[in-house]
Protein backbone atom coordinates (compact mmCIF):
# COMPACT_ATOMS: atom_id res chain seq x y z
CA UNK A 1 0.00 0.00 0.00
CA UNK A 2 1.43 3.07 -0.81
CA UNK A 3 1.20 6.39 1.03
CA UNK A 4 -1.01 7.56 -0.85
CA UNK A 5 -3.80 5.16 -0.53
CA UNK A 6 -3.70 6.31 3.08
CA UNK A 7 -4.26 9.55 2.80
CA UNK A 8 -7.49 8.81 0.40
CA UNK A 9 -8.37 6.26 3.50
CA UNK A 10 -8.10 9.61 5.77
CA UNK A 11 -9.96 11.87 3.30
CA UNK A 12 -12.80 9.28 3.39
CA UNK A 13 -13.10 9.48 6.63
CA UNK A 14 -12.91 13.33 6.89
CA UNK A 15 -15.30 13.40 4.32
CA UNK A 16 -17.88 10.83 6.08
CA UNK A 17 -17.54 12.61 9.51
CA UNK A 18 -17.59 16.25 7.62
CA UNK A 19 -20.95 15.10 6.03
CA UNK A 20 -22.61 13.43 9.28
CA UNK A 21 -21.63 17.08 10.95
CA UNK A 22 -23.44 18.87 7.80
CA UNK A 23 -26.56 16.48 7.72
CA UNK A 24 -27.14 16.44 11.47
CA UNK A 25 -28.28 20.17 11.85
CA UNK A 26 -30.19 19.47 15.41
CA UNK A 27 -26.33 18.17 16.30
CA UNK A 28 -25.08 21.52 15.38
CA UNK A 29 -27.13 23.10 17.03
CA UNK A 30 -27.45 20.75 20.16
CA UNK A 31 -23.55 21.39 20.22
CA UNK A 32 -23.95 25.60 19.99
CA UNK A 33 -26.79 25.78 22.13
CA UNK A 34 -25.55 24.03 25.24
CA UNK A 35 -21.92 26.45 25.81
CA UNK A 36 -24.43 29.21 24.63
CA UNK A 37 -26.96 28.65 27.24
CA UNK A 38 -24.08 28.74 29.65
CA UNK A 39 -22.87 31.92 28.08
CA UNK A 40 -26.19 34.04 28.51
CA UNK A 41 -28.22 32.70 31.03
CA UNK A 42 -25.66 30.83 33.69
CA UNK A 43 -22.59 33.29 33.54
CA UNK A 44 -25.43 36.41 33.70
CA UNK A 45 -26.38 34.99 37.11
CA UNK A 46 -22.85 34.93 38.26
CA UNK A 47 -21.55 38.07 37.18
CA UNK A 48 -19.64 39.35 39.64
CA UNK A 49 -19.13 36.58 41.99
CA UNK A 50 -15.63 35.68 40.99
CA UNK A 51 -14.29 38.07 43.65
CA UNK A 52 -11.34 40.19 44.85
CA UNK A 53 -8.11 37.76 43.11
CA UNK A 54 -6.43 38.18 39.58
CA UNK A 55 -5.31 34.43 38.25
CA UNK A 56 -3.29 33.65 35.47
CA UNK A 57 -3.41 34.11 32.99
CA UNK A 58 -5.46 37.18 33.20
CA UNK A 59 -4.14 40.17 34.39
CA UNK A 60 -6.54 42.46 35.45
CA UNK A 61 -10.20 41.98 36.91
CA UNK A 62 -12.65 39.73 34.35
CA UNK A 63 -16.23 39.37 34.37
CA UNK A 64 -17.53 35.75 35.14
CA UNK A 65 -18.93 35.41 31.61
CA UNK A 66 -15.17 35.50 30.40
CA UNK A 67 -14.02 33.34 33.01
CA UNK A 68 -15.93 30.67 31.83
CA UNK A 69 -15.73 30.84 27.83
CA UNK A 70 -11.81 28.35 27.94
CA UNK A 71 -14.48 26.27 30.17
CA UNK A 72 -17.20 26.30 27.66
CA UNK A 73 -15.31 25.65 24.58
CA UNK A 74 -13.82 22.24 26.43
CA UNK A 75 -17.38 21.32 27.13
CA UNK A 76 -17.93 21.43 23.60
CA UNK A 77 -14.88 19.31 22.32
CA UNK A 78 -15.80 16.76 25.45
CA UNK A 79 -19.73 16.76 24.25
CA UNK A 80 -17.88 16.18 20.89
CA UNK A 81 -15.27 13.89 21.91
CA UNK A 82 -18.25 11.95 23.43
CA UNK A 83 -20.79 11.62 20.67
CA UNK A 84 -17.88 10.65 18.17
CA UNK A 85 -18.07 8.16 19.88
CA UNK A 86 -21.51 7.25 20.04
CA UNK A 87 -21.46 6.94 16.63
CA UNK A 88 -18.75 4.15 16.54
CA UNK A 89 -21.25 2.37 19.08
CA UNK A 90 -23.68 3.14 16.36
CA UNK A 91 -21.39 2.07 13.30
CA UNK A 92 -21.13 -0.83 14.89
CA UNK A 93 -24.35 -1.86 15.71
CA UNK A 94 -25.34 -1.06 12.23
CA UNK A 95 -22.67 -3.16 10.75
CA UNK A 96 -20.92 -0.39 9.09
CA UNK A 97 -17.92 -0.23 11.51
CA UNK A 98 -17.55 -3.92 10.16
CA UNK A 99 -17.01 -2.20 6.48
CA UNK A 100 -14.50 0.12 7.83
CA UNK A 101 -13.03 -2.72 9.81
CA UNK A 102 -12.47 -5.52 6.61
CA UNK A 103 -9.93 -2.60 4.73
CA UNK A 104 -6.63 -3.16 4.73
CA UNK A 105 -5.37 -0.59 6.23
CA UNK A 106 -4.47 -0.85 10.14
CA UNK A 107 -6.71 -0.36 12.72
CA UNK A 108 -4.49 2.29 14.89
CA UNK A 109 -4.86 4.15 11.26
CA UNK A 110 -8.27 3.61 10.85
CA UNK A 111 -8.84 4.78 14.71
CA UNK A 112 -6.73 7.53 14.72
CA UNK A 113 -8.32 8.85 11.26
CA UNK A 114 -11.67 8.07 12.75
CA UNK A 115 -10.27 10.95 15.99
CA UNK A 116 -8.47 13.10 13.89
CA UNK A 117 -11.77 13.85 12.03
CA UNK A 118 -13.75 14.28 14.99
CA UNK A 119 -11.58 16.83 16.42
CA UNK A 120 -11.65 18.61 13.17
CA UNK A 121 -15.27 18.98 13.45
CA UNK A 122 -15.38 19.84 17.07
CA UNK A 123 -12.93 22.56 16.14
CA UNK A 124 -15.06 24.07 13.39
CA UNK A 125 -17.45 23.86 16.05
CA UNK A 126 -15.60 25.67 18.86
CA UNK A 127 -14.70 29.01 16.55
CA UNK A 128 -18.20 29.48 16.05
CA UNK A 129 -18.89 29.40 19.29
CA UNK A 130 -15.47 32.17 20.16
CA UNK A 131 -17.24 34.28 17.25
CA UNK A 132 -20.74 34.26 19.17
CA UNK A 133 -18.85 35.23 22.53
CA UNK A 134 -16.94 37.80 20.55
CA UNK A 135 -20.23 39.59 20.11
CA UNK A 136 -21.30 39.11 23.60
CA UNK A 137 -18.41 41.26 24.47
CA UNK A 138 -15.83 38.26 25.45
CA UNK A 139 -12.59 39.07 23.57
CA UNK A 140 -9.57 37.40 23.92
CA UNK A 141 -6.55 38.52 21.94
CA UNK A 142 -6.49 38.13 18.56
CA UNK A 143 -3.48 36.29 18.40
CA UNK A 144 -4.90 34.48 21.14
CA UNK A 145 -7.56 33.31 18.73
CA UNK A 146 -5.64 31.73 16.25
CA UNK A 147 -2.60 30.36 19.17
CA UNK A 148 -5.87 28.52 20.50
CA UNK A 149 -5.46 26.39 17.93
CA UNK A 150 -2.97 23.39 18.27
CA UNK A 151 -4.68 23.89 22.32
CA UNK A 152 -8.07 22.67 20.48
CA UNK A 153 -6.89 20.19 18.78
CA UNK A 154 -4.60 18.60 21.07
CA UNK A 155 -7.67 18.37 23.64
CA UNK A 156 -10.13 17.45 21.14
CA UNK A 157 -7.87 14.66 20.28
CA UNK A 158 -7.33 13.60 24.25
CA UNK A 159 -10.97 13.64 24.56
CA UNK A 160 -12.13 12.07 21.34
CA UNK A 161 -9.26 9.50 22.61
CA UNK A 162 -11.20 8.84 25.38
CA UNK A 163 -14.49 8.57 24.54
CA UNK A 164 -12.80 5.86 22.03
CA UNK A 165 -11.89 4.12 24.62
CA UNK A 166 -15.13 3.82 26.38
CA UNK A 167 -17.05 3.11 23.23
CA UNK A 168 -14.73 -0.01 22.78
CA UNK A 169 -16.25 -0.87 26.52
CA UNK A 170 -19.78 -0.68 25.47
CA UNK A 171 -21.69 -3.37 24.26
CA UNK A 172 -25.07 -1.79 23.39
CA UNK A 173 -26.13 2.34 22.63
CA UNK A 174 -28.47 1.92 25.37
CA UNK A 175 -25.62 1.92 27.50
CA UNK A 176 -24.18 4.94 26.75
CA UNK A 177 -26.46 7.24 28.25
CA UNK A 178 -25.19 6.53 31.73
CA UNK A 179 -21.07 6.92 30.90
CA UNK A 180 -22.34 9.94 29.71
CA UNK A 181 -23.60 10.47 33.46
CA UNK A 182 -20.89 8.95 34.91
CA UNK A 183 -18.27 10.35 33.06
CA UNK A 184 -18.82 14.00 31.09
CA UNK A 185 -21.18 15.55 34.29
CA UNK A 186 -18.13 14.31 36.90
CA UNK A 187 -15.47 15.51 34.32
CA UNK A 188 -17.11 18.94 33.84
CA UNK A 189 -18.60 19.76 37.29
CA UNK A 190 -14.96 18.70 39.01
CA UNK A 191 -12.95 20.89 36.84
CA UNK A 192 -11.59 24.58 36.61
CA UNK A 193 -14.34 25.54 33.86
CA UNK A 194 -16.72 26.96 35.97
CA UNK A 195 -14.95 28.06 39.04
CA UNK A 196 -11.24 28.58 39.56
CA UNK A 197 -9.44 26.06 41.78
CA UNK A 198 -8.78 28.39 44.51
CA UNK A 199 -12.44 28.81 44.99
CA UNK A 200 -12.92 25.15 45.62
CA UNK A 201 -9.83 24.49 47.95
CA UNK A 202 -11.49 26.80 49.72
CA UNK A 203 -14.44 24.48 50.79
CA UNK A 204 -12.20 21.04 50.17
CA UNK A 205 -9.11 19.99 49.99
CA UNK A 206 -10.15 16.70 48.39
CA UNK A 207 -12.23 18.37 45.90
CA UNK A 208 -9.79 20.39 44.78
CA UNK A 209 -7.48 17.51 44.61
CA UNK A 210 -9.72 15.63 42.42
CA UNK A 211 -9.84 18.28 40.59
CA UNK A 212 -6.60 19.08 39.84
CA UNK A 213 -5.95 15.77 38.13
CA UNK A 214 -8.82 15.53 36.35
CA UNK A 215 -7.37 15.30 32.70
CA UNK A 216 -10.73 17.46 31.57
CA UNK A 217 -9.05 20.94 34.04
CA UNK A 218 -5.60 19.95 31.90
CA UNK A 219 -7.47 20.95 28.73
CA UNK A 220 -9.67 23.79 30.34
CA UNK A 221 -6.02 25.76 31.22
CA UNK A 222 -4.20 24.56 28.37
CA UNK A 223 -7.27 26.18 26.17
CA UNK A 224 -7.79 29.31 28.69
CA UNK A 225 -3.83 30.75 28.73
CA UNK A 226 -3.50 29.67 24.77
CA UNK A 227 -6.80 31.98 24.39
CA UNK A 228 -4.29 34.83 26.21
CA UNK A 229 -0.83 34.16 24.05
CA UNK A 230 0.61 31.91 26.68
CA UNK A 231 1.53 28.43 27.29
CA UNK A 232 0.62 26.67 30.21
CA UNK A 233 3.46 23.86 30.15
CA UNK A 234 1.93 21.81 33.25
CA UNK A 235 -1.40 21.60 30.86
CA UNK A 236 -0.24 20.57 27.87
CA UNK A 237 2.09 17.96 29.57
CA UNK A 238 -0.71 16.82 31.30
CA UNK A 239 -2.79 16.66 28.32
CA UNK A 240 -0.48 15.10 25.96
CA UNK A 241 0.24 12.23 28.69
CA UNK A 242 -3.45 11.76 28.57
CA UNK A 243 -3.84 11.57 25.28
CA UNK A 244 -0.75 8.98 24.69
CA UNK A 245 -2.61 6.85 27.45
CA UNK A 246 -6.11 7.02 26.08
CA UNK A 247 -5.21 6.21 22.70
CA UNK A 248 -2.82 2.90 23.52
CA UNK A 249 -6.16 2.19 26.25
CA UNK A 250 -8.96 2.69 22.71
CA UNK A 251 -6.46 1.01 20.78
CA UNK A 252 -6.27 -1.86 22.99
CA UNK A 253 -9.71 -2.00 23.87
CA UNK A 254 -10.47 -1.90 19.75
CA UNK A 255 -7.70 -4.87 19.35
CA UNK A 256 -10.15 -8.33 18.57
CA UNK A 257 -7.34 -10.64 19.35
CA UNK A 258 -6.77 -9.09 23.05
CA UNK A 259 -8.95 -6.57 23.66
CA UNK A 260 -12.67 -5.83 25.06
CA UNK A 261 -14.43 -6.96 21.61
CA UNK A 262 -13.57 -10.37 22.78
CA UNK A 263 -15.10 -9.85 26.17
CA UNK A 264 -18.30 -8.66 24.34
CA UNK A 265 -19.00 -11.68 21.96
CA UNK A 266 -18.95 -14.05 25.19
CA UNK A 267 -21.25 -11.49 27.05
CA UNK B 1 22.23 56.24 0.93
CA UNK B 2 22.45 53.70 3.17
CA UNK B 3 23.86 55.44 6.06
CA UNK B 4 20.65 57.83 5.80
CA UNK B 5 18.42 54.66 5.59
CA UNK B 6 19.77 53.78 8.67
CA UNK B 7 19.55 56.73 10.35
CA UNK B 8 16.15 56.96 9.34
CA UNK B 9 15.96 53.37 10.86
CA UNK B 10 17.00 54.50 14.29
CA UNK B 11 14.47 57.32 14.01
CA UNK B 12 11.76 55.67 13.54
CA UNK B 13 12.92 52.83 16.45
CA UNK B 14 13.82 55.63 18.53
CA UNK B 15 10.58 58.05 18.03
CA UNK B 16 8.03 56.07 20.00
CA UNK B 17 10.17 54.84 23.15
CA UNK B 18 10.61 58.32 23.59
CA UNK B 19 7.39 59.52 23.35
CA UNK B 20 6.02 56.91 25.20
CA UNK B 21 8.30 57.34 27.99
CA UNK B 22 6.33 58.25 31.40
CA UNK B 23 5.75 57.64 34.95
CA UNK B 24 2.73 57.12 37.35
CA UNK B 25 2.98 58.18 40.64
CA UNK B 26 0.45 56.71 43.11
CA UNK B 27 -0.26 57.92 47.27
CA UNK B 28 -1.09 55.52 49.61
CA UNK B 29 -2.86 56.65 52.14
CA UNK B 30 -2.63 53.51 54.56
CA UNK B 31 1.57 52.87 53.59
CA UNK B 32 2.47 56.72 54.11
CA UNK B 33 4.39 56.28 50.46
CA UNK B 34 4.09 57.16 47.05
CA UNK B 35 4.19 54.29 44.75
CA UNK B 36 6.73 55.52 41.51
CA UNK B 37 5.59 53.48 38.53
CA UNK B 38 7.18 53.09 35.11
CA UNK B 39 3.93 54.12 32.81
CA UNK B 40 5.25 52.24 29.71
CA UNK B 41 6.42 48.72 31.34
CA UNK B 42 3.88 48.75 33.78
CA UNK B 43 6.34 47.66 36.55
CA UNK B 44 6.88 49.65 39.93
CA UNK B 45 10.25 51.59 40.12
CA UNK B 46 10.32 52.56 43.44
CA UNK B 47 8.36 53.07 46.91
CA UNK B 48 9.59 56.43 48.69
CA UNK B 49 8.32 57.11 52.14
CA UNK B 50 6.46 60.34 53.05
CA UNK B 51 4.68 62.20 55.90
CA UNK B 52 1.03 60.86 57.28
CA UNK B 53 -1.68 60.23 55.14
CA UNK B 54 -0.88 61.06 51.63
CA UNK B 55 -3.78 61.72 49.93
CA UNK B 56 -3.93 64.87 46.88
CA UNK B 57 -1.12 65.07 44.54
CA UNK B 58 -0.07 67.58 41.83
CA UNK B 59 2.84 67.87 39.62
CA UNK B 60 4.82 71.19 39.39
CA UNK B 61 4.60 73.12 36.02
CA UNK B 62 8.01 71.87 35.07
CA UNK B 63 7.41 68.12 36.28
CA UNK B 64 10.33 68.37 38.87
CA UNK B 65 8.33 67.97 41.76
CA UNK B 66 5.37 66.38 43.15
CA UNK B 67 3.05 68.24 45.54
CA UNK B 68 2.13 65.80 48.20
CA UNK B 69 -1.24 67.02 51.12
CA UNK B 70 0.11 64.87 53.73
CA UNK B 71 -3.23 65.12 55.36
CA UNK B 72 -2.44 64.11 59.12
CA UNK B 73 0.92 66.33 59.38
CA UNK B 74 -1.28 69.28 58.33
CA UNK B 75 1.34 70.87 55.59
CA UNK B 76 2.60 69.99 51.75
CA UNK B 77 5.41 68.12 51.12
CA UNK B 78 7.39 68.44 47.81
CA UNK B 79 9.02 65.10 46.41
CA UNK B 80 12.07 66.24 44.18
CA UNK B 81 11.66 63.82 41.30
CA UNK B 82 14.93 63.93 39.97
CA UNK B 83 16.50 62.71 43.53
CA UNK B 84 13.12 61.25 44.84
CA UNK B 85 13.74 62.73 47.84
CA UNK B 86 11.24 65.19 50.07
CA UNK B 87 13.16 68.39 49.48
CA UNK B 88 10.78 70.99 51.45
CA UNK B 89 7.34 71.73 52.97
CA UNK B 90 4.69 74.06 52.24
CA UNK B 91 2.32 75.73 54.89
CA UNK B 92 -1.23 74.31 53.68
CA UNK B 93 -3.58 74.87 56.80
CA UNK B 94 -5.09 72.11 58.84
CA UNK B 95 -6.07 68.16 57.33
CA UNK B 96 -4.89 69.59 53.54
CA UNK B 97 -6.82 66.66 51.21
CA UNK B 98 -7.52 67.66 47.39
CA UNK B 99 -4.82 70.61 45.89
CA UNK B 100 -4.75 71.91 42.87
CA UNK B 101 -1.98 74.41 40.58
CA UNK B 102 -2.77 77.21 38.96
CA UNK B 103 -2.39 77.74 35.46
CA UNK B 104 1.19 79.48 35.95
CA UNK B 105 2.26 77.58 38.11
CA UNK B 106 2.72 79.37 40.84
CA UNK B 107 -0.02 79.19 43.52
CA UNK B 108 -1.35 76.01 45.01
CA UNK B 109 -4.98 75.79 45.79
CA UNK B 110 -5.69 73.45 48.79
CA UNK B 111 -9.12 72.06 50.46
CA UNK B 112 -8.59 72.00 54.09
CA UNK B 113 -10.68 69.47 54.95
CA UNK B 114 -11.66 70.28 58.93
CA UNK B 115 -11.58 74.08 58.61
CA UNK B 116 -14.02 74.91 55.76
CA UNK B 117 -11.29 76.67 54.09
CA UNK B 118 -9.31 76.97 50.83
CA UNK B 119 -5.21 78.06 51.64
CA UNK B 120 -3.58 79.92 48.59
CA UNK B 121 -0.40 78.60 48.82
CA UNK B 122 2.75 80.40 46.58
CA UNK B 123 5.35 77.92 45.86
CA UNK B 124 7.80 79.93 45.01
CA UNK B 125 8.20 82.37 48.17
CA UNK B 126 7.00 79.12 50.15
CA UNK B 127 4.23 81.14 52.31
CA UNK B 128 0.32 80.73 52.54
CA UNK B 129 -1.02 83.82 50.56
CA UNK B 130 -4.52 83.86 51.79
CA UNK B 131 -7.34 81.70 53.04
CA UNK B 132 -10.85 81.67 51.37
CA UNK B 133 -13.99 80.54 53.14
CA UNK B 134 -15.85 77.78 51.51
CA UNK B 135 -18.95 75.14 52.79
CA UNK B 136 -18.34 72.72 55.38
CA UNK B 137 -16.22 69.84 54.69
CA UNK B 138 -14.38 71.26 51.23
CA UNK B 139 -12.99 68.68 49.54
CA UNK B 140 -13.00 69.45 44.97
CA UNK B 141 -10.66 71.82 43.76
CA UNK B 142 -10.91 72.83 39.63
CA UNK B 143 -9.13 75.33 37.99
CA UNK B 144 -10.04 76.39 34.77
CA UNK B 145 -7.55 76.14 32.20
CA UNK B 146 -8.03 79.86 31.02
CA UNK B 147 -7.11 80.97 34.90
CA UNK B 148 -10.15 82.97 35.52
CA UNK B 149 -12.26 79.99 37.86
CA UNK B 150 -11.41 78.23 40.68
CA UNK B 151 -13.89 75.56 41.86
CA UNK B 152 -14.38 73.92 44.96
CA UNK B 153 -16.68 70.95 46.52
CA UNK B 154 -18.26 71.11 50.29
CA UNK B 155 -18.62 67.89 50.98
CA UNK B 156 -21.38 68.71 53.41
CA UNK B 157 -22.84 71.87 52.13
CA UNK B 158 -23.08 70.12 48.85
CA UNK B 159 -22.24 72.96 46.89
CA UNK B 160 -19.73 73.67 44.22
CA UNK B 161 -18.39 77.16 44.98
CA UNK B 162 -16.94 79.35 42.10
CA UNK B 163 -14.36 81.37 43.27
CA UNK B 164 -12.55 84.12 41.31
CA UNK B 165 -8.93 83.34 40.99
CA UNK B 166 -8.56 87.38 40.27
CA UNK B 167 -10.05 88.35 43.30
CA UNK B 168 -9.86 85.68 45.58
CA UNK B 169 -13.83 85.57 46.40
CA UNK B 170 -16.45 82.86 46.29
CA UNK B 171 -18.79 85.02 43.55
CA UNK B 172 -21.20 82.11 43.50
CA UNK B 173 -22.34 78.26 44.41
CA UNK B 174 -24.65 75.66 42.68
CA UNK B 175 -26.12 73.52 44.25
CA UNK B 176 -25.37 69.83 43.40
CA UNK B 177 -26.33 66.03 44.60
CA UNK B 178 -25.09 64.63 47.90
CA UNK B 179 -21.26 64.76 48.97
CA UNK B 180 -19.64 66.53 45.76
CA UNK B 181 -15.94 64.82 45.77
CA UNK B 182 -14.45 66.53 42.20
CA UNK B 183 -14.60 69.11 40.70
CA UNK B 184 -13.31 69.09 36.77
CA UNK B 185 -13.40 71.71 34.05
CA UNK B 186 -14.09 70.59 30.20
CA UNK B 187 -10.39 71.81 28.37
CA UNK B 188 -12.10 74.54 26.45
CA UNK B 189 -13.30 76.04 30.03
CA UNK B 190 -17.02 76.30 29.18
CA UNK B 191 -18.01 73.30 32.38
CA UNK B 192 -17.16 72.02 35.09
CA UNK B 193 -18.25 68.49 35.93
CA UNK B 194 -18.63 67.67 39.91
CA UNK B 195 -18.85 63.86 41.04
CA UNK B 196 -21.68 63.58 43.89
CA UNK B 197 -20.07 60.43 45.97
CA UNK B 198 -23.52 59.62 47.95
CA UNK B 199 -25.62 61.12 44.95
CA UNK B 200 -24.30 58.76 42.61
CA UNK B 201 -24.62 61.48 39.96
CA UNK B 202 -22.02 64.04 38.11
CA UNK B 203 -23.64 67.38 37.63
CA UNK B 204 -22.37 69.25 34.28
CA UNK B 205 -22.53 73.20 35.29
CA UNK B 206 -22.22 75.77 32.88
CA UNK B 207 -19.14 78.23 33.76
CA UNK B 208 -20.96 81.60 31.88
CA UNK B 209 -24.09 81.02 33.15
CA UNK B 210 -23.37 78.96 36.43
CA UNK B 211 -26.68 76.40 36.11
CA UNK B 212 -26.60 73.24 35.65
CA UNK B 213 -27.05 72.04 32.58
CA UNK B 214 -27.30 67.98 32.82
CA UNK B 215 -27.09 65.77 35.50
CA UNK B 216 -25.58 62.45 34.36
CA UNK B 217 -26.48 59.41 36.16
CA UNK B 218 -25.16 55.74 36.20
CA UNK B 219 -26.84 52.22 35.90
CA UNK B 220 -24.71 48.96 35.80
CA UNK B 221 -27.19 45.80 35.13
CA UNK B 222 -26.99 43.92 38.82
CA UNK B 223 -24.97 46.87 40.93
CA UNK B 224 -27.21 48.09 43.85
CA UNK B 225 -27.31 51.71 43.29
CA UNK B 226 -26.04 53.18 46.46
CA UNK B 227 -22.41 51.04 45.73
CA UNK B 228 -22.01 53.45 42.63
CA UNK B 229 -20.18 56.44 43.81
CA UNK B 230 -18.89 58.64 41.35
CA UNK B 231 -15.80 60.39 42.51
CA UNK B 232 -12.62 60.98 40.05
CA UNK B 233 -13.13 62.60 36.99
CA UNK B 234 -10.62 63.39 34.04
CA UNK B 235 -11.89 64.54 30.38
CA UNK B 236 -9.37 64.02 27.49
CA UNK B 237 -7.74 66.79 25.82
CA UNK B 238 -10.00 66.88 22.95
CA UNK B 239 -12.90 67.14 24.95
CA UNK B 240 -14.44 64.32 23.65
CA UNK B 241 -15.00 61.96 26.53
CA UNK B 242 -15.48 62.05 29.71
CA UNK B 243 -14.23 59.77 32.21
CA UNK B 244 -16.14 59.17 35.78
CA UNK B 245 -14.44 56.42 38.36
CA UNK B 246 -17.26 54.94 39.75
CA UNK B 247 -16.17 53.68 43.65
CA UNK B 248 -17.50 50.26 45.08
CA UNK B 249 -18.75 49.73 42.06
CA UNK B 250 -15.64 49.13 40.65
CA UNK B 251 -16.54 50.52 37.29
CA UNK B 252 -15.08 53.62 35.50
CA UNK B 253 -17.65 55.19 32.86
CA UNK B 254 -17.15 56.08 29.56
CA UNK B 255 -18.93 59.26 29.18
CA UNK B 256 -20.01 60.83 25.63
CA UNK B 257 -19.30 64.77 26.37
CA UNK B 258 -21.71 65.81 23.41
CA UNK B 259 -24.60 63.60 24.29
CA UNK B 260 -23.42 62.77 28.34
CA UNK B 261 -24.04 59.36 27.09
CA UNK B 262 -22.59 56.46 29.43
CA UNK B 263 -20.76 54.80 26.22
CA UNK B 264 -19.06 52.05 28.18
CA UNK B 265 -18.12 51.11 31.93
CA UNK B 266 -14.85 49.33 32.11
CA UNK B 267 -14.11 46.69 35.24
CA UNK B 268 -11.60 48.14 37.42
CA UNK B 269 -10.37 47.66 40.84
CA UNK B 270 -12.70 47.87 44.16
CA UNK B 271 -13.02 51.29 45.07
CA UNK B 272 -11.49 53.00 42.07
CA UNK B 273 -11.13 56.92 43.54
CA UNK B 274 -8.77 58.73 41.10
CA UNK B 275 -7.77 59.12 37.67
CA UNK B 276 -4.67 60.28 35.14
CA UNK B 277 -4.07 59.66 31.39
CA UNK B 278 -0.56 59.64 29.90
CA UNK B 279 0.62 62.65 28.58
CA UNK B 280 -0.06 60.95 25.32
CA UNK B 281 -3.39 59.96 26.19
CA UNK B 282 -2.86 56.44 25.03
CA UNK B 283 -3.50 54.92 28.95
CA UNK B 284 -5.21 56.08 31.36
CA UNK B 285 -4.56 55.16 35.12
CA UNK B 286 -6.49 54.70 37.84
CA UNK B 287 -5.98 53.76 41.48
CA UNK B 288 -8.36 51.26 43.52
CA UNK B 289 -8.45 51.60 47.53
CA UNK B 290 -9.87 48.45 48.33
CA UNK B 291 -8.14 45.82 46.33
CA UNK B 292 -4.94 47.79 46.54
CA UNK B 293 -3.99 48.23 43.02
CA UNK B 294 -3.90 50.32 40.23
CA UNK B 295 -5.49 49.44 36.41
CA UNK B 296 -3.99 50.56 32.95
CA UNK B 297 -6.82 51.08 30.32
CA UNK B 298 -6.22 51.00 26.66
CA UNK B 299 -7.83 54.44 25.91
CA UNK B 300 -8.12 53.79 22.11
CA UNK B 301 -9.51 50.35 22.25
CA UNK B 302 -11.36 51.52 25.92
CA UNK B 303 -9.96 48.25 27.57
CA UNK B 304 -8.50 47.23 30.90
CA UNK B 305 -5.03 46.21 29.96
CA UNK B 306 -3.77 44.96 33.20
CA UNK B 307 -3.91 45.62 37.11
CA UNK B 308 -1.00 45.52 38.98
CA UNK B 309 -0.44 45.68 43.00
CA UNK B 310 0.56 49.14 44.64
CA UNK B 311 0.67 50.35 48.25
CA UNK B 312 -2.33 49.91 50.79
CA UNK B 313 -5.01 52.43 49.87
CA UNK B 314 -3.86 53.99 47.01
CA UNK B 315 -5.72 57.55 46.74
CA UNK B 316 -4.30 59.74 44.26
CA UNK B 317 -2.65 58.98 40.71
CA UNK B 318 -0.71 61.44 38.97
CA UNK B 319 1.29 60.55 35.66
CA UNK B 320 4.30 62.95 34.29
CA UNK B 321 6.60 62.63 31.17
Amino acid sequence: MTGWAYVRCLNGILAREGLRFLHQRERFFGALVRPLVWLFIFAAGFRSVLGVSIIPPYETYILYEEYIVPGLVAMILLFSGMQSSLSMVYDREMGSMRLLMVSPFPRWYLLLSKLIAGALVAVVQVYIFLAIAWFWGVQPPPLGVLLVFPALILSALMLGALGLFLSSVIKQLENFAGVMNFVIFPMFFASSALYPLWRIRDSSVLLYDICRFNPFTWAVELIRFALYAEVNWLALLGVSGALLVFLLAALYGYDPGRGMMRFKQGG
Amino acid sequence: MLQRTSALLGLCLLAPLGAQAYTAYVSSEKDNTITVVDGERLEIKKTVEVGARPRGIALSKDNRALYVCTSDEDHIEVLDLASLEVTHNLPSGPDPELLVLGPQGRFLYVANEDDNMVTVVDVEDRSKVTEIQVGVEPEGMGVSPDGKWLVNTSETTNMAHFIDIAKHEVVANVLVDQRPRVAQFTPDSQQVWVSSEIGGTVSVIDVATKEKIKVIEFAIPGMRRELIQPVGIRITDDGSRAFVALGPAARVAVVDTKTFAVEKYLLVGQRVWNLDFSPDQSRMFTTNGVSNDMSVIDMEKLKVLKTIPVGRLPWGVVVAP
